[in-house]
């Protein structure tokens, strides 16, 4: 079994899981689009994410990860509408748009051939139902369990797999009496029960204690491991993604701004924002040993939504700017990928070269 | 939990001490001796010292407290000044009147407010839901007597489909007494029925908006299933609160709404037994309003717990 450390060394673009084809892509997003009736939120965001792949999105608050992972689920809230283009090849009705879908297919789908772990466990569990019976609503809902009690000992068997101690009786307590870390591994273990194609994972550690943040992000990488789910994780720390991811997504104003192989895109990045993510991510400093008090900070502050520029939507904070910029930036692809153009690549007019400018 | 419990019951025990010393404090502290506030002003002094001594009333204070919290515990609280007539009976008479009354009107509320406060949640961002919260808003600020008023006019004078008031037993004649409990139950129920739709709104958009509702979306359960599933016992706990307020607020809201439809229920006998100056029979009254009270807040406590896992745990 590969640990989450190993990936950051591989150098090939290509994931470890050998060569990536149409087969295997698990969830393509295409030309995705989400806003309210006045306001863009998201624009443009395509990519694609393989099976056995775990790839990250990355950027600043407000930047739209969490907003393209509700789209990718159906879950964006009231108001909010999507366009565009969202396929899931596993077990869907032959991988349909799932903008188009119905609620009622959209939620056969959520759960069992895709499913998400939110960022703030304290609050995810419902809190007068034993957490047991909520692992095993989700086995009950998809009929991926035959009875009652044989979903009650599947879930004792993945609350173990989460290392949660004494699972039988654990089962039984209710989400109040339960620590942080250990709320997230019950919700890892919903997420997990039907053996998704997809897991998203929006800032699954953030909201913990630093102490237990590797140990849940080790069973994040582990689950989807074993099941060889594509993945899309969400994170704005920098050395997480390393240590998770094979591939990254830097998203900007509700635009992906630069994708790559993570190692690639870390030591050498060409948009200038993530060139200002990686300065200031302690990533930077790993030679140095930096404190974090020193870390250079992009200069600026994320506009609140609808208020980015036109044109490149980091214009405002960028100091290589120039009249170029006011018009949106072309995807420039960047060697070759074999999950396609989107996948390596930036929309930088003045890219960072390679070399310390 | 048995901790909970137990806690639950002594404040239950501590209150009901304290509501009879106040009770009984409070008829005692008003000016005028009972007894010659009975006969009235025209009665002889011997009469009235009489009557003192039959009914106890030369005995020190304590010793008639404990007397008369000792009759109430044996359900006996004795008999009238004047007419003689024993009180228990009486009260036991028109409590179950009263009893109809606010648990038909309390049910009739709870029937109208579940589906319309969900609905009002549900679309509160559609025409209709935004329709049925002005409704509602208007509901609440009609005063049950006059929305009986209203209802006598229409449905009992110009239509002539009910009686205008009155009172018969069920056992006797179902139908006069369904046609007879009909507009007092309607004109307590709107009321209480618009108020309980706006907290059953406000308490499931608060629901709605919290995070478990979006794991249970994401696990595969549609919109609906998911709010029965996981949303309806979290908003049970608000709307447990206001059910037992509701309650409270009906049984005294019985005595002003009896007198309109012209009822023989606990607020009439203890308007009447006002009206008559028996100290004692309106002693007993306000007893029994505040016991259903207290006992009301008790049930709801117990139903808290419940409800909320969270509130059997920890010492507060
Ligand atoms: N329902 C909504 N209506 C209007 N704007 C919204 C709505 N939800 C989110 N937004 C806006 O969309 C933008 C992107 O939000 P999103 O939650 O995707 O950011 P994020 O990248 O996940 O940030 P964070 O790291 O803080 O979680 C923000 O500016 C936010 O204010
Ligand atoms: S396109 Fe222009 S404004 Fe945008 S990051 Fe590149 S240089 Fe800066
Ligand atoms: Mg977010």
């Amino acid at each position: 079994m590969t640990t989450p450390g190993r990936v950051v060394a591989t150098d090939g673009p290509a994931g470890p899981g050998g060569p990536v084809g149409a087969g295997r892509t698990v969830l393509r997003v295409d030309g995705l689009s989400v806003g309210t009736r006045q306001t863009p939120l998201l624009s443009d965001v395509s990519f694609s994410v393989d099976r056995g792949e775990r790839v990250g999105l990355i950027g600043e608050s407000g930047s739209g990860k969490s907003l393209t992972a509700l789209a990718v689920m159906g879950l964006l809230p009231e108001g909010l509408g999507a366009s565009g283009d969202v396929r899931l090849s596993a077990r869907t009705p032959a991988a349909r748009n799932l903008l188009g879908v119905g609620e009622r297919e959209m939620a056969r789908v959520r759960g069992d051939g895709m499913s998400m772990v939110f960022q703030e466990p304290m609050t995810a569990l419902n809190p007068t139902m034993r957490v047991g019976d909520q692992v095993a609503e989700v086995m009950l809902l998809h009929r991926t369990q035959p009875s009652r009690s044989a979903a009650r000992r599947r879930v004792v068997e993945l609350l173990g797999q989460v290392d949660l101690p004494d699972p039988a009786h654990l089962a039984r307590s209710y989400p109040h009496e339960l620590s942080g870390g250990q709320r997230q591994r019950v919700v890892l273990a919903i997420a997990l029960a039907n053996d998704p194609a997809l897991l998203i994972c929006d800032e699954p550690t953030t909201a913990l204690d630093v102490t237990v943040q590797a140990t849940v992000l080790d069973l994040v990488v582990r689950g989807v491991e074993e099941r060889d789910s594509a993945m899309l994780f969400i994170t704005h720390d920098l050395g997480v993604v390393a240590t998770v991811c094979e591939r990254v997504l830097v998203m900007y104003g509700g635009r992906i701004v630069e994708a790559g192989p993570v190692q690639e895109v870390f030591a050498d990045p060409r948009h200038r924002y993530t060139q200002g993510l990686v300065a200031a991510s302690d990533l930077a400093g790993a030679d140095g040993r930096r404190g974090r008090a020193q870390l250079p900070t992009i200069p600026g502050t994320v506009p609140p939504a609808g208020r980015f520029p036109s044109g490149c939507v980091f214009r405002t904070r960028c100091t290589h700017a120039t009249q170029a910029c006011a018009s949106q930036p072309p995807w420039t692809p960047r060697g070759k990928h074999p999950a396609g153009a989107a996948a390596y690549g930036h929309a930088c007019v003045h890219p960072a070269g390679g070399d310390d400018d | 939990m048995i901790l909970r419990l137990l806690q639950r019951l002594v404040v239950l025990v501590t209150s009901l001490v304290v509501a009879s010393l106040v009770v009984f404090g409070f008829m005692r502290v008003l000016p005028g001796d009972p007894a010659r506030v009975a006969l009235g002003v025209n009665a002889s002094d011997a009469a009235v010292a009489q009557l003192r001594e039959q009914f106890g009333l030369d005995r020190p204070v304590p010793v008639q407290y404990l007397d008369w919290v000792g009759g109430l515990l044996t359900l006996d609280p004795g008999i009238e000044f004047v007419s003689r007539a024993a009180i228990g009976p009486q009260i036991a008479d028109r409590l179950q009147v009263t009893l109809w009354l606010v648990v038909a009107s309390m049910v009739l509320a709870l029937v109208i407010a579940l589906p319309v406060g969900l609905w009002m949640a549900v679309r509160h961002r559609h025409w209709d839901g935004v329709v049925l919260s002005a409704l509602s808003q208007v509901g609440v600020a009609v005063p049950a007597f006059l929305a009986g008023i209203v209802l006598i006019s229409v449905f009992a004078v110009r239509l002539r489909w009910v009686p205008s008031g009155g009172w018969v037993v069920p056992a006797q004649d179902p139908v006069g007494f369904l046609q007879r409990l009909a507009l007092p139950t309607l004109s307590l129920a709107l009321v209480q029925a618009a108020v309980l739709a706006r907290y059953i709104r406000s308490a499931v958009l608060d629901v709605l908006r919290e995070d478990y509702l979006r794991t249970a979306r994401a696990k595969g359960l549609r919109p609906v299933q998911a709010l029965v599933r996981h949303g309806l016992r979290n908003a049970a706990v608000p709307v447990v609160t206001v059910l037992g307020l509701q309650l409270a607020t009906l049984l005294i809201g019985a005595v002003v709404i009896e007198r309109v439809f012209v009822i023989p229920g606990l607020g009439s006998l203890l308007l009447d037994s006002v009206a008559k100056r028996e100290l004692l029979t309106v002693q007993a009254v306000v007893m029994v309003l505040v016991v259903a009270v207290l006992v009301i807040n008790f049930v709801v406590d117990l139903l808290y717990l419940v409800i909320d896992p969270r509130l059997r745990t920890g010492a507060r």
